[in-house]
C-alpha cells in the first residue's frame, strides 16, 4: 500500500446519500483509506460547500429504481446544486446508481437501460481503461486491464450514433468491458462495450463498476486505488 | 380527468423484455409474431376539466420525469 504515501493534499469529498442509497459507507471508506475528508450529504440539502473538491453521487437503489433507475433522484433538492457546482467546473463522480443518476439529469449524455439478459449481474469483471487524459484515470495507464467488480441490472449503456461519435471524438469514453487478455466482451449489452465515460468538459464522470469495492487484494482486488487517486493529483 | 400514457423503448433501442417475451411465445408455439415491445403504461388523474391544459402539462411530465427520451417514446391519451 506504498502508493498512499504518493498522496498530495487531501481533498474535501462530499458523498451524497438518497432515500435507498446503500454505498454511501464503502464510497466514505474509500475516500478516507485514501487521506480525504469525507462528509455524507443527505438529498435534501440544498447547497454543496464552496471548498467541496469532489462529489460522489454513490451506488444503491435511490428510490428503489421506481420508473426508472435514478429517474427521481434526479428531481432531489441536492442534485440542483450537483449542476451548478458542475456547471462551475466542479468535480462530480457517480458510481452506478450515480452513473444513472447522472445520465438522468443530464449532466452525462446517454442513458443506462436494462441490462441485455434481463440479470442482475454481480461479479468481478476485467476493464480496459480508454482515456487517461483527465481528472480521474490519470493514474491509470491507457489499455491497462483492470479488475472491479460490477453490480447492477441497467447497466446497458445506450446513445444515438451521433452521440457515440463524439464520446469517440472527444477521448470522453473512460472504460470498456473486457476479457482478462483484454478483448472486448459483452457483459450488460451496453453500447461498444462502455462501462464509463465523462463529460465534454471532463469535469463529470460516470462508470457502473465499482471501485470502492476494490481497496485490498484479500477481497479481490486493489484496483480500485489507482483509479480513485486520480483525483488527488 | 384521467391522462394515459404510454411509454416504449424508442424504435431501433433493444428492447430486451420484449425480445424475452418473443422468445417465450414463439416456444409456446404461437406463430406469426413480427415483434414484441415492452411498455409502461403511467395513468394520472387530473383536478383540471381542461383538456388542453391537461394534454400540456402531462406532456410537460413526459419530457421531465415519465420517459427518458434518450431512449424512450411516448404517448398520451386524454380520458
Amino acid at each position: 500500500m506504498g502508493d498512499l504515501a504518493m498522496q498530495k493534499s487531501p481533498l474535501k469529498v462530499a458523498i451524497l446519500r438518497f432515500p435507498g442509497t446503500n454505498c454511501e459507507f464503502d464510497t466514505q471508506y474509500a475516500f478516507e483509506k485514501l487521506g480525504h475528508s469525507t462528509q455524507i450529504i443527505w438529498h435534501k440539502e440544498e447547497s454543496i460547500s464552496d471548498d467541496t473538491d469532489l462529489v460522489v453521487v454513490p451506488g444503491g437503489f435511490s428510490y428503489g429504481d421506481y420508473l426508472r433507475s435514478g429517474s427521481i433522484a434526479r428531481f432531489s433538492p441536492v442534485m440542483k446544486a450537483v449542476g451548478a457546482y458542475a456547471k462551475n467546473g466542479g468535480k462530480v463522480l457517480g458510481i452506478c446508481n450515480g452513473f444513472q443518476i447522472l445520465t438522468e439529469a443530464g449532466l452525462l449524455p446517454g442513458a443506462l437501460k436494462r441490462n441485455n439478459d434481463l440479470h442482475f449481474i454481480s461479479k468481478h469483471q476485467h476493464l480496459k481503461v480508454i482515456n487517461t487524459d483527465n481528472a480521474f484515470l490519470n493514474q491509470c495507464k491507457s489499455g491497462e486491464i483492470l479488475h472491479i467488480p460490477i453490480a447492477h441490472a441497467d447497466g446497458n449503456y445506450y446513445i444515438d450514433k451521433e452521440g457515440l461519435d463524439r464520446l469517440e471524438a472527444n477521448g470522453q469514453i473512460l472504460l470498456r468491458y473486457c476479457n482478462a487478455s483484454g478483448e472486448p466482451e459483452v457483459v450488460n449489452g451496453s453500447l461498444s462495450q462502455i462501462a464509463g465515460i465523462c463529460n465534454e468538459e471532463k469535469n463529470v464522470f460516470g462508470l457502473m463498476p465499482h471501485p470502492e469495492r476494490a481497496l485490498e487484494s484479500i477481497l479481490g482486488s486493489e484496483d480500485g486505488i489507482k483509479m480513485l487517486q486520480g483525483f488527488a493529483l | 380527468m384521467k391522462a394515459v400514457v404510454n411509454v416504449y423503448l424508442k424504435e431501433g433501442v433493444l428492447d430486451p423484455q420484449g425480445k424475452a417475451a418473443h422468445h417465450a411465445l414463439v416456444s409456446m408455439d404461437f406463430e406469426g409474431i413480427q415483434d414484441v415491445r415492452i411498455g409502461k403504461q403511467i395513468v394520472l388523474t387530473l383536478e383540471t376539466e381542461d383538456r388542453v391544459k391537461a394534454l400540456e402539462e402531462v406532456k410537460e411530465m413526459c419530457e421531465t420525469l415519465l420517459a427518458n427520451t434518450v431512449i424512450e417514446d411516448y404517448s398520451i391519451e386524454i380520458l
